[in-house]
């Protein structure tokens, strides 16, 4: 009894009943022909997918900057990595790391002059941030219809300048990751080890970072800035690194994003990037100042989980094709009540 | 003057969180008297205050013990609203004056005087409107009654500090219930020739009938105008003087002179140390810390000794060593062992042995979500690349735990803090212990030289003395030399070798803790000051 209840405190409420209730549509599942080892599957690569997104939200958390609503910065920086590797007609894993090693030095200067902003808006960050996140995907839709690109496969067909909405990375790099060393189990059933190993990799990375002095010293700048400030660390610098670490890891996640779904979205497509790893991460457990990997893993295990199941298995209920509208309702359900935990842990 | 009784307190008493500020004061005030009120920070003058006005903060903390009567009759206000029906007016330190309006406009705010106009037939008397000359001619009237030099036309915002005091009093003086005036510290932002005035409308006003409490720091002008005077001290009346058979020596060492239970003592042995060589010097040292600005600062501090800082709150004794570890824009010369120290830079004074104990324990000194080793050690984590260990091949060098868990296990024992283990979080401990992590993150930088502010602020008794004891054996151990900057004069002295008293921003004496208290007690006063400059003027 004692065990169980200090597992409840440890876990909290809100993740015990999100767990139970992803568990119920599970066993649901197979009882309205929904398959079990189809939705596992899908709810597996969609945790691969997100991961590194959300756990691009680690840093700027544990510095003290809020949650990275400005994700979309760093996506930016990882679409033009993406595109600019399409272009050079890479394919295979060369293709992935050549769009990364393009997308990591855009998405660190890009991190360096957010952060210089939200240095001058201490208080105000989230704030900021989601309009830094609105405004550069406004910018960006501009620049993809001039930028100088002119592969076929990604310029509009009719006027031959331009890049297209959604550009297929099909023959070039899809799968690239996910399909190291990953199996098939059946029809239904793929595992996609390559994503989870370079998961894996980036968050036994971050929690090394984050034993490292500079890593202490930018949890601490998230914990007391005047403690940190008086024990000789410059709060502002650590701050700029975390959203330049924070932004870069937008950049990866987006690119690790594209090899499995098979698309890179471009224009409008980071606008609401920001808002499912905020959710996740803040129902795996983190709050407004403190956020762990076990966060990042627990949660966006729980939203996804539920963004797959839901609208398949109610679909399946009510026999009527609504699985979109299912999934924009609990989707934003979902980071609704993420964000009314900010509010609380804020209002402490 | 004499009169009936205005007002008459019986055992007020009061106690914050088991914290206890204020117990059983008793005191009579007349009609048309003046009682000066006095005593050192923190002695519950503003807490009785605060009873007396009905303020929110006393209820909301469990209310007050004992009774309060005026003209006999048994009160007890629940909001300074009940307080000014009954006609107690009060003058805050902090001006409640709205910048944009002028004078009258002020002194008449909310109880202006108005004229009918149509309006009022159909949406009742809020539409009247404002009977501009009637509101002068009030204003005037009451600057009269002051006795002052103030133009009712003029904007607030652009008023000298002396004539926004002003407005506030005629405001009060207005009102034509209030016959009780408490005026907190009124003179603390005038000028001589201002204050000289104030004081003399205070007597013009006690002739008019109206009973004064007058709060101030400023014994002489106390001694001038009052028909009695209480001294608080730690929450009591210690002694009720009348201003004709006493002199500024007597009050002074009543309201420093507390008898130490508990404390620390000096022994013949610390009486007997000499200390070394100067190993910090100050020079013109100025501090831009809200509240405690440091305009001028001299010291030479030796090697080995623990010098105290004294004076009053916001006179800039906490601005020292905070600028000095710059965590507030300073200026001036800070020579450390023989090298110019950098102002404006944490970090530079720590690396070359300087630690600091914040009087900020909760806001600066912990890590209040953190565990206790996390607090003990990260100063010195980050400060002499300690308690990490390579990994990788000495790729990088991570956080190492058990070097941090030793370090803090080793704090917990020698400083006996009370805890589960060293994970536990900081914000569960009591202040006292809170306090011994505080120390235990500037011992653990092992440094040369320790400023410790106000190490004893909000934590009891016994936890007190094992501060000062700490502190005392740390200096005696290692020959650490320690600046300890506190307002309690009497720990001060139980510790310290010299105690420099600090007022309005400059040294106004160093003395060695023997001297007897009241010669403390005048120069934090500013007094000495005073006296010498009237001798050479």
């Amino acid at each position: 009894m004692e065990r169980i209840r200090s597992f409840i405190d440890a876990a909290g409420w809100p993740r015990i009943i999100i767990a139970l209730f992803l568990l119920g549509l599970f066993v649901v599942a197979p009882f309205v022909q929904v398959r079990l080892d189809a939705s596992i599957s899908d709810t597996l690569v969609r945790f691969g997918m997100n991961g590194v997104m959300v756990l691009a939200m680690v840093p700027m958390v544990q510095a003290g900057c809020g949650l990275n609503f400005g994700l979309p910065l760093g996506i930016i920086a990882g679409l033009l990595g993406a595109i600019t590797s399409i272009e050079l007609e890479l394919t295979g894993i060369l293709g992935v790391l050549v769009a990364m090693c393009i997308a990591i030095p855009i998405a660190a200067v890009f991190g360096w002059a957010y952060g210089l902003l939200l240095n001058r808006v201490k208080g105000g960050e989230m704030m900021i941030a989601t309009y830094v996140g609105f405004s550069s995907v406004a910018f960006m839709c501009i620049m993809w219809l001039l930028l100088p690109y002119k592969s076929p496969n990604m310029v509009w067909g009719y006027a031959g300048t331009g890049l297209r909405t959604t550009i297929s990375v099909d023959g070039y790099w899809i799968r690239a990751i996910s399909d190291f060393l990953s199996f098939q189990q059946g029809k239904y059933f793929y595992f996609p080890t390559g994503m989870f190993l370079f998961l894996a990799l980036l968050c036994v990375l971050m929690w090394l970072f984050m034993r490292t002095k500079t890593g202490t010293a930018m949890t601490t700048v998230g914990s007391n800035p005047d403690y940190a400030r008086a024990s000789g660390v410059d709060v502002d610098r650590m701050r700029t690194i975390s959203v330049i670490l924070s932004t870069v890891l937008g950049a990866i996640g987006i690119i690790v994003y594209q090899q499995s779904f098979g698309f890179i979205q471009l224009y409008m497509g980071p606008f609401y990037m920001a808002f499912p790893a905020v959710a996740s991460i803040l129902i795996g457990g983190a709050s407004v100042n403190k956020a762990t990997i076990l966060n990042v893993i627990i949660g966006t295990i729980l939203f996804q989980g539920i963004l797959t199941m839901t609208p398949s298995v109610i679909n399946s209920i009510v026999q009527t094709d609504m699985s979109e509208v299912v999934r924009i309702v609990v989707s934003n359900g979902m980071i609704l009540y993420a964000l009314t935990r900010v509010v609380k842990v804020k209002s402490r | 003057m004499e009169g009936h009784e205005l007002l008459r307190m019986e055992g007020v008493g009061k106690s914050y969180f088991g914290n206890r500020v204020l117990s059983n004061v008793n005191f009579t005030l007349k009609k048309g008297q003046i009682l000066g009120l006095v005593g050192e920070n923190g002695a519950g003058k503003s807490t009785l205050m605060n009873i007396l006005f009905g303020m929110p903060v006393i209820q909301e903390t469990g209310g007050y013990e004992g009774k309060i009567f005026i003209d006999g009759n048994e009160v007890s206000f629940a909001s300074p609203f009940e307080a000014l029906e009954a006609g107690v007016g009060m003058v805050h330190q902090e001006f409640s004056l709205i910048p944009g309006f002028t004078a009258a406009e002020n002194i008449v705010l909310n109880r202006e005087s108005t004229k009918y106009n149509i309006l009022v037939e159909a949406f009742g008397d809020r539409l009247k409107t404002l009977d501009r000359r009637k509101i002068r001619q009030r204003a005037e009237k009451a600057i009269e009654t002051l006795n002052v030099d103030l133009h009712p036309d003029m904007s607030v915002s652009e008023m000298p500090v002396g004539h926004k005091q002003f407005t506030e009093i005629a405001r009060e003086i207005d009102k034509e219930r209030t016959r009780l005036l408490v005026l907190d510290e009124p003179t603390a932002v005038l000028t001589e020739t201002e204050a000289a005035i104030l004081l003399k409308s205070m007597k013009k006003l006690a002739g008019l009938g109206i009973s004064i409490i007058f709060i101030s720091h400023r014994l002489q002008e106390i001694l001038d105008v009052c028909d009695t005077i209480i001294v608080l001290r730690d929450g009591e009346v210690v002694r009720e003087f009348e201003p004709e058979k006493t002199d500024l020596m007597s009050i002074a060492s009543a309201m420093v002179g507390r008898s130490i239970q508990g404390q620390s003592r000096r022994t013949q042995e610390d009486a007997d140390r000499t200390s070394g060589d100067v190993v910090l010097t100050v020079e013109h040292l100025w501090v831009d810390m809200p509240g405690e600005t440091v305009r001028d600062v001299n010291l030479e501090i030796h090697r080995g000794e623990i010098f105290g800082i004294g004076g009053l709150a916001g006179q800039g004794k906490l601005g020292i060593g905070n600028g000095i570890m710059g965590l507030y824009a300073s200026g001036g010369t800070v020579t450390f062992d023989g090298r110019n120290v950098p102002l404006n830079d944490p970090m530079a004074p720590m690396s070359m042995g300087i630690a600091a104990v914040s009087e900020d324990r909760r806001g600066v000194g912990l890590l209040l979500e953190e565990p206790i080793s996390w607090n003990i050690i990260f100063t010195t984590l980050q400060v002499q690349n300690r308690y990490l260990r390579p990994i990788l091949g000495g790729l990088v060098r991570i956080r190492d735990a058990a070097a941090i868990r030793e370090c803090a296990k080793h704090y917990i024992q020698a400083l006996e803090i009370k805890c589960v283990s060293e994970r536990q979080r900081v914000v569960e401990l009591s202040g006292g212990n809170q306090q011994k992590i505080c120390l235990a993150k500037a011992f653990a930088l092992e440094p040369k030289l320790l400023f410790v502010a106000e190490p004893t602020r909000g934590i009891d008794v016994g936890a007190k003395k094992v501060v000062l004891d700490t502190l005392r054996e740390y200096n005696r151990k290692n020959g650490t030399t320690i600046v300890m900057i506190s307002s309690e004069l009497e720990e001060l002295r139980s510790i310290c070798d010299r105690i420099a008293i600090v007022d309005e921003g400059r040294v106004a004496g160093i003395l060695p803790a023997t001297e007897p208290s009241t010669e403390f007690g005048l120069l934090m006063l500013g007094k000495v000051e005073k006296t010498r400059e009237r001798v050479t003027a």
